[in-house]
């Protein structure tokens, strides 16, 4: 049976500081990869899979009663890679096989080739409307899991996204929450120079969903959130986690979003490391 | 990377979507050229003309079938909308709008992929267009363009903006050999034959084509003559061409970066099988989706390789 597992903030951050060192080596290892991009998602996963809300079973991947994690913005699959390893899906040490030759972790997210990858994504906006096909299945076979999935500000101009919100609206679907990587930029500009969002909570509540807005760096916040989500009934869920493109990395963040789909070069590797913090 | 045979280095030369990015800023002193991008200028390398000339310039953000649509109004505004993404963006994502909006009313838009094949790499499959070329062709009205190098692709996209009608240019992310001089002759629907030979034609595009001619060199070596033959636009076909390999040579190769379902290897076998019938193999992906892999690995793993035409050429010599 999938469980949830729970550990206290202490716990939490060690995970979080864990999730952020695998993430830079990996993509510097790489030569590749979006390390800006996974890095503003880690709390938000540490919570779902360390803060006693996702109910897996690494050992059974493909139970049915499990609760579904769905990254829908597939470029930050460096982010999805390390919480993976991290709760134990597959050893640690394949993290830095990232982006290589014969590797199942391959530059975006393929779900026939690694365990507990529940959507193969990568083509932008696609990953709500795979979650309303996995929440409809959960309420049809009569089961209590939750579907979560996470998408980016820049992909929220997908017109599927808004496709998949109006049916999740509309269809009460209450078992699912989408979860916005509010980090203002896309990959050429800020969100706001592109395609302004705002009000994109109130936009969210207008298609049917209840909605919150937080600090998607807050451990306490996201825990809050997603204790508020599963206690919503009769609608979906949207919490816009407002969040820091390349968080934890100095170099990354004084691009204020600018740095985008590019490893740290090896000789800033250290220093990143070093501002994440220890391991454990 | 070799490839075992000779002078192929994906990390020399120039890309071809740079090569496009460039003569697109030439391009722009015509005022009726505008272009919309997905939210990728600095990967389709249509940030020259953003910052040249930005008030014909639209970031249509992350919509791509916004975009295409966005395209079509534009062209039938009067305007010569340059549209581009990465090619399975473009292509698959907004294939309903390209079809309905652009080709069934014939509509003067220049799409363009950049990124198309497993050259890309480490991205891997999710990024990678290999169907993109089915896709194309399928649409009537539609000329299709895949260029070998950057020469050709400047070349291209000049005649590209010249005629009228939709096109497809497709462009690939790594740098790629030089065939080309500028000022080489390049016409659309006319193929360009790069080595003659009398035992067997090998007609390929894109990267495929320095790989043909690599692999051409080799089989002299062993007394094997191969004609090689650039087959840069794939609608209109130019099946004369075609129909003087079959009649002058034993057999054809074709060689693409593409899935075997729809391509130029389709195409060429179309024309073939009703004029010259004649003995044929093929390279190309076959009917899988790659992996991540480092470009020059991708393509000795899928058999996208100078020595893989070499084996397909003895296939087509045998008897
Ligand atoms: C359909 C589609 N169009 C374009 C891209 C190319 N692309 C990859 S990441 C990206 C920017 C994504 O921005 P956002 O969703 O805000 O994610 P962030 O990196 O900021 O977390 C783009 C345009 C894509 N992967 N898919
Ligand atoms: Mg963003």
């Amino acid at each position: 049976m999938p469980e949830d597992h729970h550990e206290d903030i202490e716990g939490l951050k060690a995970r979080a500081r864990r999730i952020r060192r695998h993430i830079v080596a990996a993509t510097t290892a790489a030569g590749s990869g979006h390390p800006s991009s996974s890095l503003s998602l880690v709390e938000i996963v540490t919570v779902l899979f360390f803060g006693g809300v996702l109910r897996y079973d690494p050992d059974d991947p493909h139970d049915l009663d499990r609760d579904r994690f769905i990254l829908s913005k597939g470029h930050a699959a460096p982010g999805l890679y390390a919480v993976l390893a991290e709760a134990g899906y597959f050893p640690v040490e394949q993290l830095t096989d990232l982006r290589k030759l014969g590797s199942p972790l391959e530059g975006h997210p393929n779900m026939c080739r690694l365990p507990g990858v529940e959507a193969s994504t990568g083509s932008l906006g696609q990953g709500p409307s795979i979650a309303i096909g996995h929440a409809l299945a959960i309420r049809l076979d009569g089961r209590d899991a939750r579907v979560y999935v996470l998408v980016g500000d820049g992909e929220s101009e997908e017109g599927q996204v808004w496709e998949a919100a109006m049916y999740a609206g509309n269809h009460g679907l209450d078992n699912l929450t989408l979860i916005v990587d509010r980090n203002g930029y896309q990959q050429t500009d800020a969100v706001d120079k592109i395609q302004p969002l705002d009000p994109l909570d109130d936009k969210f509540r207008a298609f049917g969903f209840e909605t919150k807005v937080i600090d998607g760096h807050s451990l306490e916040e996201v825990s809050a959130a997603l204790d508020w989500a599963r206690g919503v009934t009769g609608k979906p869920q949207a919490i816009i986690a407002r969040t820091i493109k390349g968080k934890g990395v100095a170099l990354l963040e004084a691009k204020q979003g600018g740095w985008h789909g590019k490893p740290i070069p090896p000789d800033e590797e250290s220093k990143a490391l070093e501002e994440i913090g220890a391991a454990s | 990377m070799s490839f075992g045979l000779s002078h192929i280095d994906l990390e020399e030369g120039t890309a071809t979507r740079q090569a496009f990015g460039d003569a697109l800023v030439a391009a722009g002193t015509d005022e009726r050229i505008v272009v919309v991008d997905g939210d990728v200028n600095n990967s389709t390398f249509t940030n020259g003309f953003m910052e040249r000339y930005p008030e014909r310039f639209f970031n249509a953000g992350i919509a791509e079938s916004n975009m295409v649509g966005i395209g079509a109004g534009l062209a039938a505004a009067g305007k010569i909308p340059v549209v581009a993404s990465f090619s399975t963006f473009l292509m698959s994502n907004a294939f309903d709008q390209i079809r309905m909006s652009v080709a069934f009313p014939n509509l003067n838009v220049k799409l363009v992929g950049t990124h198309a094949g497993i050259s890309i790499g480490e991205d891997g499959p999710s990024q990678m267009a290999i169907e993109d070329i089915a896709l194309a062709c399928s649409l009537p009205g539609f000329t299709v363009i895949v260029p070998a190098d950057a020469a050709s692709t400047t070349a291209a996209t000049r005649a590209m903006l010249e005629r009228e009608g939709p096109t497809f240019l497709r462009c690939g992310r790594p740098k790629v050999p030089v065939i080309y001089r500028d000022g080489d002759d390049f016409q659309l629907g006319r193929s360009n034959q790069l080595r003659e030979g009398a035992d067997v034609t090998i007609i390929a595009n894109g990267i495929m084509v320095a790989m043909a001619l690599d692999a051409a060199a080799a089989l002299a070596k062993e007394g094997v003559e191969a004609r090689v033959v650039d087959m840069h636009t794939v609608k209109p076909i130019d099946t004369s061409a075609i129909e003087s390999a079959g009649n002058e040579t034993r057999g054809i190769v074709v060689a693409e970066e593409h899935l075997a379902y729809g391509g130029l290897g389709a195409t060429v076998s179309m024309v073939a099988s009703e004029k010259r019938p004649v003995r044929m193999a093929f390279v190309n992906l076959g009917d899988v989706y790659a992996t991540s892999g480092k470009p020059d690995e991708l393509l000795v793993q899928y058999g996208l390789t100078p020595a893989a035409i070499v084996d397909a050429v003895r296939r087509v010599l045998k008897d």
